[in-house]
């Protein structure tokens, strides 16, 4: 099951340029290797965010001035290591390389890490070994300085045979030579070098399927061709059918498996040839081209992994960051929050005030601007969380992050770098999701995004807190000190993270199965974050959700609206149908409200949502609830918390909160039709652990749809909680029942 | 220690030793990720630290620093050598 990878093939022959369109220069190069920062000193403030076709990939990409007529579009490809192996990133960085989705890229600038200059250039020869022209910017060189490594640039370049810029991006060192190395690229093309063979068994075995190949993609050169093969050759498994890999024809698949097959008869592995074969090189021209330093110095990066590492300091700073992490997103953006919701809340007096009563200015106040609320309300969480995680990844702090925490989260198949978006998770599920893009293998990215929105967020607690209130409030305190009321809230907490971690377990062995999950993390050396390129990407991340969740949370909340206002109860004899609001007497309402409050509470009790709920009665009534706690969890959709403003309404009482002591009054005043009381301890637990687990947020699968592209994975995530809630509500109610609690 | 070629896995390697890989033995997908990232054999490599839980070990290889877990160090071969 892999929705969001397209299934039509992509890998045609390159569609013919349009005539304006400026000459196409990608930026590749490894994570870490100064790549974003590089980009963004060279196309200025201007950037356009987009995904690559058919992916979830986002591609990022900016016109360039080079000199004084010679403009480019400068594309942002994916951080990768490698273009041979098997995610999503590495499949876009080859496309865009050979050519195979898009148009022929004029030039790649291959961003290579002066100080891991053998694995930056593994990734080099694979592009230059396609035979695109390619300039290597050799970044970092301060940091290659400092470690008194002295890089011939001359002979390096003679070496590689394309040209080799030096750079410090963050400081603008040695752009103006790239622009020029880049003109002269592009103005003056054929000066690429052929591919150096490797071992004749590898090449043997690229020169047959270059034969295969060539009819199919016969536009691609003959350098093309053989790159082609051999990541065909190193990426395909063995299995013959193309697997993650789109858009390989099973007929193709099958040679490759079939040329496979036969080198390894011959006592050949032809991934160790490939890869070892390029390192060979490699390792010659570094020696070549490269003075090593007095030994290996131990550099800052050193000294700090001495504390930040260490068995006791290292967990002590690792949890004085994640609960700084945690201020920020609860406390830090709280005020931006408030700001927001006052400002909702004026604009809907406004056009109160300004429009006569209808259902038009009600589909405007409560649909429409409560809907663009609902969407920027998540505004300044994600940008806290992006601008947090941020720095921690520009620092190089994120990766130690997962250094830490790994043991923990491979015991459940999971990955060091899920920590953090599952333990945003305890805020908000929305930023959380968004977060699972730090990771890059798919599956580990799939499976953190499916377990995570079972950590209790935020928008939960107000739920907790009301039931509680309601039916512990007078309870003994447990074991004689602790409240009753405390441990019931910190049980809810701890399911919530069991329930996370035992669905990841889950998963992970169903239906994200794959191949045995591993952590291959490069800890890069501690750097100072450059500003600009982060607010940048913290934007990007805002403006991508405003745009692509925003509208799916806008449109969904004027669904809700509707359903809860719709049809229309106008007329007291509907009114008396209604079932009567037992605890009317109880609520020390004014008049005027109660009145308000009442035809409110008559209107949603006619509602679809209203009648839903009722419809919905003999479902819930084994979980111990009634068709108003149903009408709640109903409207407890748009959002979790305003279960608590719903259930205000069915009772009556018009706007509620958690602290409302009428409603609690009116809760626990509430009976069956047999006369029983309904909100017992029990069906508060049951109706608490509910809401633990089912996925009660239409904003959770609204950006679920966004990040995987596809209403398959937010389908299967509503599903699953939702059944996974159902079935432990229904155990806790009835082994309560059956043990002889009420 | 009279032997160079005394080999081990690589999660067997005391801290700091200096060692070279022999061979790559994990399943396709996982051997041919080390390799790339430059456990190739030949490569010299030293295990740098172990994370405070136990795992996993960081590793020195090509002049940078690479995490990988235990599971995946007990399919490195590697060739302890003189420092």
């Amino acid at each position: 099951m892999t929705p969001g990878v397209a299934g039509q093939p992509t890998l045609e022959g390159p569609r013919a340029g349009v005539a304006a369109a400026p000459p196409v220069v990608l930026v590749a190069g490894n994570p870490n290797s100064g790549k974003s920062t590089l980009f963004n000193a060279l196309s200025g403030a201007r950037a356009r965010v987009s995904n690559y076709p058919g992916t979830t990939v986002s591609r990022m990409s900016a016109h360039a001035r080079l000199g004084a007529e010679s403009v480019v579009e400068l594309v942002d490809l994916p951080g990768t290591y490698s273009l041979s192996a098997r995610s999503q990133d590495e499949q876009v960085a080859v496309d865009a390389v050979l050519g195979l989705a898009s148009e022929k890229p004029e030039v790649v600038v291959v961003v290579a890490d002066a100080t891991a200059l053998g694995r930056s250039l593994y990734f080099a020869s694979e592009i230059i070994e396609t035979g695109v022209p390619v300039v290597v910017a050799l970044s970092m060189m301060d940091e290659a300085e400092a470690q008194g490594l002295a890089v011939d640039i001359p002979r390096l370049r003679q070496a590689l045979g394309v040209e080799v810029v030096p750079v410090v991006a963050r400081r603008g060192t040695g752009l103006a030579d790239l622009r020029t190395a880049l003109a002269n690229a592009i103005e003056r093309p054929g000066t690429v070098p052929g591919p150096a063979p490797l071992s004749p068994a590898v090449e043997a075995a690229a020169a047959e399927l270059s034969g295969i190949l060539a009819p199919a993609w016969p536009a691609l050169t003959p350098e093309g061709r053989r790159a082609f093969a051999l990541w065909l050759l190193l990426s395909l498994d063995d299995d013959a059918h193309s697997g993650g890999v789109r858009g390989i024809p099973p007929a193709i698949a099958r040679e490759v498996a079939r040329i496979r097959r036969e080198a390894a008869a011959a006592g050949r592995d032809l991934d160790h040839d490939i890869i070892a074969g390029r390192y060979a090189r490699i390792d010659a021209i570094v020696e070549h081209a490269v003075a090593p330093g007095p030994a290996e110095r131990r550099g800052w990066t050193q000294r700090i992994d001495a504390v930040l590492t260490h068995r006791i300091a290292g967990v002590a700073v690792f949890v004085t960051v994640m609960l700084g992490l945690f201020q920020a997103l609860f406390s830090w953006s709280e005020p931006a929050i408030g700001f927001i919701e006052t400002g909702i809340g004026a604009a809907q007096d406004l056009v109160r005030s300004a429009m006569p009563p209808g259902p038009l200015r009600d589909l405007l106040v409560e649909g429409v601007i409560a809907g663009v609320g609902n969407v920027i309300v998540f505004v300044p969480q994600i940008a806290m969380l992006f601008l947090f995680i941020g720095v921690m990844e520009d620092l190089g702090y994120l990766a130690r992050v997962a250094f830490v925490i790994d043991r923990v989260m491979g015991r459940v198949g999971l990955h060091g770098k899920s920590f953090v978006p599952m333990l945003s998770g305890f805020s908000c599920a929305i930023p959380a999701i968004m977060a699972t893009r730090t990771l890059d293998n798919r599956t580990d990215r799939m499976l953190t995004m499916m377990v995570l929105p079972l950590m209790s967020c935020s928008a939960r607690l107000p739920i907790y807190l009301l039931v509680i209130a309601t039916v512990f409030s007078a309870a003994p305190p447990v074991l004689g000190v602790l409240s009753a009321a405390a441990v019931a809230l910190f049980a809810m907490y701890f399911l919530s993270v069991a329930a996370a971690l035992g669905a990841a377990a889950v998963l992970r062995r169903t239906v994200l199965r794959g191949p045995r999950p591993t952590l291959m993390l490069e800890l890069p050396p501690y750097r100072l974050p450059v500003p600009r390129v982060l607010l940048r990407n913290t934007w990007q991340q805002v403006r991508s959700f405003l745009v692509d969740a925003g509208t799916i949370i806008l449109a969904l909340t004027i669904v809700m609206w509707a359903l809860l206002s719709y049809p229309r109860a106008d007329g007291a004899g509907q009114l008396s149908d209604m079932p009567p609001a037992e605890a009317m007497a109880a609520a020390p309402v004014a008049v005027a409200g109660e009145l308000e409050a009442r035809e409110q509470g008559a209107q949603l009790r006619h509602s679809v949502a209203g009648r839903f709920g009722r419809l919905l009665e003999p479902v819930l009534e084994p979980l111990g609830f009634d068709w108003r706690i149903g009408v709640g969890i109903f409207g407890a959709f748009a959002a979790r918390e305003v279960f608590v403003s719903t259930m205000g309404m069915v009772f009556d009482l018009g706007d509620a909160d958690e602290s409302s002591e009428p409603l609690r009054d009116a809760l626990r005043a509430a009976t069956r039709r047999d006369g029983s009381p309904l909100m017992t301890p029990l069906t508060g637990i049951a109706l608490m652990v509910f809401f633990v687990l089912a996925c009660q947020c239409m904003s959770t699968l609204a950006v679920v749809r966004r990040e995987t592209g596809s209403w398959g994975w937010p389908a299967f995530m509503f599903t699953y909680q939702t059944l996974l809630a159902y079935v432990a509500a229904l155990v806790v109610y009835q082994g309560g029942r059956a043990l002889g609690w009420s | 220690m009279t032997m160079s070629d005394r080999f081990t896995s690589l999660d067997q390697l005391p801290l700091g030793t200096p060692a070279i890989v022999r061979r790559v033995g994990s399943a396709r997908p996982i051997a041919r990720r080390l390799m790339e990232l430059g456990l190739v054999p030949g490569t010299r490599v030293t295990v740098t630290r172990i994370a405070p839980l136990g795992d996993p070990l960081e590793l020195r290889v090509r002049n940078y620093a690479l995490s990988i877990r235990r599971s995946e160090a007990l399919s490195i071969e590697v060739d302890e050598t003189h420092a």
